[in-house]
């Protein structure tokens, strides 16, 4: 098949990871072949100055034979990771809406209650992380240098359904594994010129993207521009759609979204359900909390909100309750 | 071995002196050697302290190995966890600072050193380096920056954190007194350096009344533009 010769599935299979050292700059850069599928000319003077990134496996009783790393025999692990969170995306009238909370939990402590769990890759796309803390970081750096590397050499940025499909292809030998990734890719895509020589399926296009009531792209001639949300997991998932939430708060996030969201959400009205959403889920999950952000992303670029403590906005809930309590028992 | 390496995640119980039923014991390639470090940021400065004792288990094999190690002129880091892993991993950063002043012609700096340890921590995924990691320094500007990783390699830049077996029982109180967090109606004063210091060591104090794995020696390293300062505050014994 086309693409198991792309990623050289066939010579890999027998020995999955090298076992050796970060610093053995001798062995082959196996995770460097993904990155740099057409590039493999360079790859020798890369290879002096590019940081080699192997992965080391412990050495198992059968090492000979294909084993995945995340078999019986690898070692037990004696810490826990950072997991637990809830991000949400969605694309309305004025563009793209992205949400998330800021705690980091590892285990039952709360790691880090001030995480930035959005990122922004260029000046039009978002990624929203959630899975485990250092799997996001790092595919996230790596993410921004494939996609730098591309606009450099072809000079034109690459779509955000390339980059989800491009990320979706660098995780795919770690399909299996421990690693836990899952991010919302949320951007606008800028009107190119030379659409044919995109990296995407011209075929492959979501039902909800071509049947919106409202106009929502500001060049309505080209379907490929325009704000776009698309999910990419390391299980392989690669969804594009109107609106996504995950994380272990998500289910709350989805039950707000879903009750409040239209296409013709104005501005003001779109980030306060945002913040609803994220607040509602932070209540009742307890691996969310702490803080909200909020990026919007517009076919100007992404702007940040200022980062919100949620616990103001808990006692203001608080103080409203009580109001109405006392209200309704006045009435009665 | 095996179960001081359970003990780290679980409230100590005593699971050895009762029959549990038939138990595999399996080799595992970790240790947990306890240890609490603390770094703390100031306008323009840096502390980063930990306590000496190197205990497994019941035992202790030494009351004086410090666990900061100095980097640069302008970097501390302090490792907690297992020691092997911890002098493993400082030979690595000494190696790549070493590599990178030889191509570069300059020092690395607080910053780039935190990056480049993610990548360390992260290219052994499958295979953790069990270390829990604090650098504190002085970035580009003078200022003090304190950056904390996990064992994988996920960090972030910090004004204070506590990491090793007291963290749970330091970071709710720097919260406190460094955050001002939890706290309503108070003026929020920025730290200076004498104050911060004091604050360090009662701290450990603290840490060391209620941790059995912190303890006998306090090692502060105080990192200011005219260098490093290394202080040895004794702590309990028992």
């Amino acid at each position: 098949m086309a693409l198991e010769d792309i990623c050289r599935f066939k010579d890999r299979h027998h020995k999955w990871f090298p076992f050796s050292s970060l610093e053995d700059t001798d062995t082959s850069l196996y995770m460097m072949d993904y990155f740099n599928l057409r590039w493999r000319g360079l790859r020798t003077s890369e290879k002096n100055s590019a940081i080699p990134l192997d992965f080391f496996t412990p050495p198992s009783a059968n090492s000979a034979s294909f084993c995945l790393p995340n078999h019986s025999t690898t070692v037990r692990r004696p810490f826990p990771l950072s997991h637990g969170t809830t991000t949400l995306g969605f694309i309305f009238q004025g563009g793209v809406i992205a949400a998330a909370d800021t705690r980091a939990s590892a285990g039952g402590l709360v790691a880090c209650p001030a995480v930035h769990k959005i990122t922004p890759i260029h000046s039009h796309l978002v990624v929203t992380s959630s899975g485990s803390g250092a799997d996001c970081m790092l595919w996230e750096r790596i993410l921004t240098r494939e996609i730098r590397l591309y606009q450099l050499r072809h000079r034109r940025r690459l779509s955000i359904r390339g980059t989800a499909k491009l990320l979706s292809f660098m995780l795919h030998p770690f399909k299996g594994t421990e690693v836990c990734v899952a991010l919302t890719l949320c951007g606008w895509d800028k009107e190119a010129g030379d659409c044919a020589k995109d990296l995407e399926d011209s075929y492959f296009m979501s039902d909800e993207s071509s049947s919106a009531d409202v106009t929502r792209i500001t060049d309505s001639t080209s379907p490929k521009s325009g704000p776009k949300l698309i999910y990419v997991c390391s299980d392989g998932a690669r969804l594009q759609g109107d609106i996504f939430s995950v994380g272990s708060g998500s289910p709350y996030a989805y039950g707000v979204l879903d009750g409040g969201l239209k296409w013709s959400l104005s501005k003001d009205e779109a980030i306060s359900l945002a913040r609803e959403a994220v607040f509602r889920a932070t209540h009742r999950d307890a691996y969310s909390g702490n803080n909200v952000d909020l990026f919007h992303i517009t076919a100007q670029g992404w702007s940040q909100r200022k980062r919100e403590d949620l616990k103001e906005e808990y006692y203001r809930d608080m103080e409203k309750r009580s109001k109405d309590r006392r209200g309704k028992i006045k009435r009665e | 071995m095996f179960y001081c390496v359970l003990g780290f995640g679980d409230p100590g119980k005593m699971k050895d002196y009762h029959y549990t039923g038939p138990v595999e014991h399996k080799f595992s390639p970790y240790a947990f050697n306890g240890g609490t470090v603390l770094a703390v940021a100031g306008e323009d400065f840096a502390i980063v302290a930990s306590d000496t004792r190197l205990s497994e288990g019941y035992s202790i094999h030494s009351r004086d190995s410090p666990k900061c190690y100095k980097l640069t002129d302008t970097t501390v880091i302090g490792c907690s966890g297992f020691h092997g892993d911890c002098l493993t991993l400082t030979k690595i950063i000494d190696a790549r600072l070493k590599m990178y002043k030889h191509s570069n012609n300059k020092t690395m700096t607080s910053g780039a050193i935190a990056a480049m340890l993610s990548t360390i921590l992260y290219g052994r995924r499958f295979f953790p380096y069990y270390v829990y990691n604090i650098i504190g320094g002085l970035d580009e500007e003078g200022k003090g920056a304190v950056y904390s990783f996990d064992p994988v390699g996920s960090y972030q830049r910090d004004t204070y954190k506590a990491g090793g077996s007291a963290s749970a029982m330091l970071q709710p109180l720097l919260d406190n007194q460094i955050g001002f967090k939890n706290m309503e109606g108070v003026e929020q004063v920025p730290l200076t350096q004498d104050k911060a210091v004091q604050l360090v060591k009662d701290v450990f104090i603290s840490a060391a009344e209620r941790d059995v794995y912190t303890g006998d020696a306090l090692r502060v390293c105080i990192i200011t533009k005219e260098g490093i300062n290394e202080q040895t505050i004794p702590l309990r014994k028992d």
